[in-house]
């Protein structure tokens, strides 16, 4: 009864992602109680299945090998077919990061299967299983479900939540030896630009600056508060097209779409666009000048006022309360 | 060099998305190259003007996406092709425009294949990767900068804000992410001669397809609008009680702190 389901696994700076513990959460629901199997692969990773297991997978295969130490879609295919046609799941599940946008959508071509991309929700009606994913950058919402073959789809991180981990769980953790060769493209170096804390995808807590943020030094104050939150900083398109951030941090319908219990715009007029990319927080503050500014129709709370005024306060303010809890 | 472009119609960004009889409404809703294909058109004609050769725009859709394929001329593309599935296929799913477009290219040899990393609108960034394991060649997705010299290409590729390079050679398959280039704006020179540009039409019985081979393998059973959010609370009083207040109402009312 129920169903196999392969959950890949996703390994960071030699430690598992947090979304691999959302996605053996929507693996449960998928599986119906049947197994959820963890896959590793990477070079040296085996000592990560662990971890697996105590947030609720059944077992755990593991592919080490040299040739996969680095992501490529022509190594980590192999390793994961190769995985696939021994245990023959029902169902796939991956994280929507950029390593699963880019294979997953390999994986799906090479089974001849469908792929439900970027899933916030997952339900069963009767004998579908019902994905929900967003459309439109978020200004709509789809119900979707596989209609012939394998179910696979990737999970939109920090919408599932992780099951309880229990360090008593127990499961076999198993070696798969793959013969990996003929990678057509080569890994020669890797700038690492974000600063090494938290990802923006994956943020719980967002502060994000738009042109209201003047400067490239004008972001400080935001870093500031987003480190005692404990969060991550974004951008308006806006910001970064005045060049006073990187690209990677533009959150809108063109950038990151974002879903954090918190999101903090400051200086962040609000067009359409950028909404397109937020507006799915849990809460929304917006701090702008501006009483008509258009954020403030989409925000839990405002202040008008200065941000540079604001900002400071806040981070004062909320080191404040993690002090006194 | 054989340059092809994968480009899709989509809305403008700027469109109030509404719902009509269980599906989107298109009634006065304005459309546009999907932004990200906006890129890919950029690079494969700048690739083009440095290496010779020639860029054909490929899109999956109706008859209206040919304004979308003549502004891509416009651009400088060389050739477009519409495959027009209108008539043909009700349901499409990434399985299908992917198997279609690669029949497509199959005897075509493309040297290079650019796509958006993503389409604004239906949001999976699906196809580059499909098309390209189906006519076996490599792929790379989300690049900000490509450089080809002879047949070895060397790109860099943005990981969700860190940056790899990365060393390929053709025929290569590439997705775009912004910052790749700034794409140009037709000229009016350029619209007059994109009018004279061949846009050729093709429906599955030309490419020998029928239509269970690439019958779509999910469907969607619903669509809906997020709920409302409610008006806000806009705070007042002096600057120092509103921050109290506020983090007091995140981290009892809201609990997100």
């Amino acid at each position: 009864m129920g169903r196999k389901v392969l959950v890949l696994a996703e390994v960071k700076d030699g430690n598992l992602r947090n979304v691999s513990y959302e996605a053996i959460a929507a693996a449960k629901t998928v599986s119906e109680g049947g197994e959820v199997v963890g896959v590793l692969l990477g070079e040296s990773v085996r000592n990560l299945a662990e971890g697996l297991i105590h947030c609720g997978a059944d077992r755990v295969v593991v592919v080490e090998n040299d040739k996969i130490s680095n992501y490529s879609s022509d190594g980590f295919s192999q390793a994961f077919l190769a995985v696939v046609n021994e245990e023959d799941p029902e169902a796939i599940i991956f994280g929507h990061t950029s390593l699963g946008k880019d294979l997953s959508p390999k994986i799906a071509s090479k089974l001849d299967a469908g792929l439900i991309s970027d899933v916030i929700d997952v339900e069963i009606a009767g004998e579908n299983v019902v994905f929900t994913r967003p459309i439109y950058s978020g200004k709509a919402f789809e119900k979707k479900i596989v209609t012939d073959g394998i179910i696979f789809a990737t999970v939109r991180p920090n919408n599932f939540v992780p099951l309880d981990k229990d360090e008593s769980r127990s499961g076999d953790v198993s070696t798969l030896e793959v013969e990996i060769k003929d990678l057509r493209t080569i890994i020669k170096e890797v700038v690492r630009k974000t600063s090494e804390g938290v990802d923006l995808s994956e943020a719980k807590v967002v502060v994000a600056g738009g042109r209201g943020v003047k400067s490239a030094d004008g972001f400080k104050p935001l870093q500031e508060l987003a480190d005692v939150l404990g969060g991550a900083v974004g951008a308006s398109r806006g910001a970064c097209d005045a060049g006073f951030c990187d690209y990677s941090l533009q959150i809108g319908q063109t950038g990151k779409v974002v879903t954090p219990d918190l999101y903090i715009a400051c200086g962040i007029s609000g067009a359409i666009q950028h909404l397109a990319g937020m507006s799915n927080s849990k809460v929304i503050v917006a701090i702008n000048k501006d009483p008509e500014a258009n954020i403030f129709k989409v925000a839990d709370y405002g202040i008008v006022g200065d941000l540079f005024e604001v900002v400071p306060l806040l981070t004062e303010e909320f080191k404040k309360l993690k002090v006194n809890a | 060099m054989n340059i092809f472009v994968l480009l899709k119609r989509t809305f403008d960004t700027e469109e109030k998305i509404t719902i009509e009889n269980g599906s989107i409404n298109e009634d006065g809703a304005e459309f546009i190259i999907n932004p990200y294909d906006e890129y890919a058109v950029e690079e494969a004609i700048q690739v083009r003007d440095e290496h010779d050769g020639e860029v054909t725009v490929v899109t999956v859709g109706g008859e209206d996406a040919e304004k979308q394929l003549r502004t891509a001329l416009a651009m400088g593309a060389d050739k477009a092709v519409l495959i027009n599935v209108e008539d043909d296929l009700e349901i499409r799913d990434q399985y299908t425009t992917a198997k279609i477009i690669a029949e497509y290219l199959k005897d075509k040899e493309p040297d290079l294949i650019i796509a958006g990393n993503v389409a604004i609108d239906n949001g999976t960034g699906q196809v580059g990767p499909r098309v390209a394991d189906l006519l076996g060649i490599p792929y790379i997705t989300t690049i900000t900068d490509l450089k080809i010299d002879d047949n070895h290409v060397s790109v860099i590729r943005d990981v969700e804000g860190d940056e790899e390079k990365i060393e390929a050679t053709l025929p290569l398959l590439v997705t775009a992410q912004q910052g790749l280039n700034e794409p140009r704006y037709p000229s009016l020179p350029g619209i007059m001669k994109a009018k004279k540009k061949p846009l050729e039409e093709l429906e599955l019985d030309d490419l020998d397809i029928d239509e269970e081979d690439v019958e779509a393998k999910t469907k969607t059973i619903e669509v809906y609008l997020p709920p409302k959010r409610e008006a806000g609370k806009i705070l007042e009083g002096d600057l120092k009680d509103q921050v109290q207040e506020l983090v007091s109402l995140l981290h009892k009312d809201a609990k997100v702190v």
